[in-house]
């Protein structure tokens, strides 16, 4: 399992493209804002965390679709579920995988990005955590939608479809914590219950990726 | 329920009931749009915009109805293979949309004079807004694949997942502080609404549970129809 995680984290430092890209994406998305709503810091710290979250959710749906098509369309994938792994493994390591690609690199841009939008330095430290809550539940819950669109037709447009309205809780708590910070509340509930989220999504998801899996090797 | 696996033999049955389900549901249509529109008193604080719940919550039950044995039948389907439980999620989940669909725009409807807004981002429209999304997403996902066996697997395993968001949309108004208000037919300590408005109410509710049972006989008729026609003709060009 973990010599998977290490073959796709080569293989993605090897191209680099589709990280890097996801990355752009996520930094230029939030540099946006401030031409589009105007420079009033105000207006911009208020709006940083939902900002920054969905921003953040976009640039993870937008690598989510080469996440098993690259596999699926060379025939390794159906070598990597007749392997002694099971299916849950392949499914838990090609989303840590994911996770380490654009979630982490995510995490570290994301306090650069903040400031940009007039986000005061005391709250970096909960922005970095709030995301390493989410990013993983992100990472997550797309596999799921990943591995069921697989060799779909007009898989491109499906995908957001599905897996849009199940990232809708994770935004909801993300930015009630980041906001509950910025306002001098505690955002302890909310990233709590993010928390129980990820908890549950580290054990469910592997099983409906795996179960996905299988059905589009059939 | 493995009995009824058997396609002939459950469309032997379906057919006896579709009649009555479907003169049911009239009966109960006419009867409970006659009590709730003309006969039920107007509330004392909401005047006639009242009559808008006899609509909005049988709508709503029927929503949360139709997703959960959708995802019971998804279950049914992947674990025992059944035949009749693909069919059936497929014939339900335009119905569930609709349903869904009526439930938010009634419900807006009568938020607008009651609430001031047609709208409000609370944990129960929001839950709602998301099971609509849910089938939608379901309908598209089992009409991308070339192969429709293919189709219902992962639309089946879609319906599992979304499922967590069924016992949510129950809960919504308790575990958080909505506008929405909370249950008030089915919670503990019996019901908090007058005779008087309770009654159209479950009149609706079983109209529009006989008008699904109906609908969903004819859908899942029309479903193993196509079924059949697709294996004849796999016969035929084999």
């Amino acid at each position: 399992m973990l010599r998977l995680i290490l073959r796709d984290l080569r293989l993605v430092l090897r191209q680099g493209s589709d990280a890097t890209a996801a990355l752009m994406f996520f930094v230029l998305c939030v540099v946006l804002f401030p031409f589009g709503v105007g420079p009033e810091p105000n207006v911009l710290m208020r709006i940083a965390p939902g900002v920054l979250l969905i921003a953040a959710l976009l640039a993870a749906l937008l690598s989510m679709e080469r996440l098993f098509q690259g596999d699926f369309e060379d025939g390794s994938l159906e070598l990597l579920l007749l392997s002694p792994l099971p299916a849950e493994g392949v499914a838990v390591a090609k989303v840590a995988a994911h996770w380490l690609v654009t979630g982490v690199p995510l995490m570290i841009v994301a306090p650069l990005l903040a400031l940009l939008l007039r986000m005061p330095v005391d709250q970096l430290g909960l922005l970095v955590g709030t995301l390493a809550l989410a990013t993983p539940l992100l990472s997550l819950i797309g596999a799921v939608g990943a591995a069921l669109t697989l060799g779909a037709r007009r898989s491109g447009v499906l995908l957001p479809l599905l897996v849009l309205p199940l990232y809708i809780p994770v935004l909801i708590f993300a930015a009630a914590g980041l906001d509950a910070g910025l306002s001098g509340l505690s955002p302890r509930p909310h990233l709590l219950l993010l928390g129980g989220m990820l908890c549950g999504a580290l054990v469910l998801a592997p099983l409906a990726i795996a179960a996905a899996l299988r059905a589009a090797h059939e | 329920m493995h009995r009824f696996a058997n396609p002939a033999r459950f469309l032997k049955i379906a057919n006896a009931v579709l009649p009555w389900a479907a003169g049911l549901s009239a009966v109960c249509f006419v009867a409970g749009l006659y009590l709730g529109l003309v006969a039920s008193p107007p509330d004392y604080q909401q005047g006639d915009t009242v009559r808008i719940m006899y609509i909005h919550v049988p709508a709503a039950w029927m929503s949360m109805f139709t997703y959960s044995t959708m995802a019971v039948a998804a279950a049914a389907a992947l674990v025992w293979k059944h035949p009749l439980a693909e069919v059936y999620a497929k014939a339900a989940a335009p119905l569930g949309a609709g349903f869904t669909a009526l439930c938010l725009l009634t419900g807006s409807l009568w938020g607008a004079p009651m609430w001031g807004t047609w709208w409000v981002w609370d944990a129960r429209l929001t839950s709602v807004l998301v099971l609509f999304f849910l089938y939608l997403g379901y309908m598209a996902l089992v009409d991308a694949f070339d192969d429709p066996a293919r189709g219902n697997k992962a639309g089946n395993i879609l319906l599992l997942v979304g499922a967590v968001n069924v016992p949510i949309i129950k809960f919504s108004v308790e575990w958080w502080n909505t506008l929405h208000q909370p249950a008030s037919v089915f919670r503990l300590g019996g019901p908090t609404i007058a005779a008087s408005m309770l009654w159209p109410l479950l009149l609706m509710a079983v109209a529009f549970q006989s008008y699904f049972f109906a609908v969903v006989i004819l859908r899942i008729r029309a479903g193993l129809a196509a079924r059949r026609v697709q294996t004849l003709r796999l016969g035929q060009a084999g």
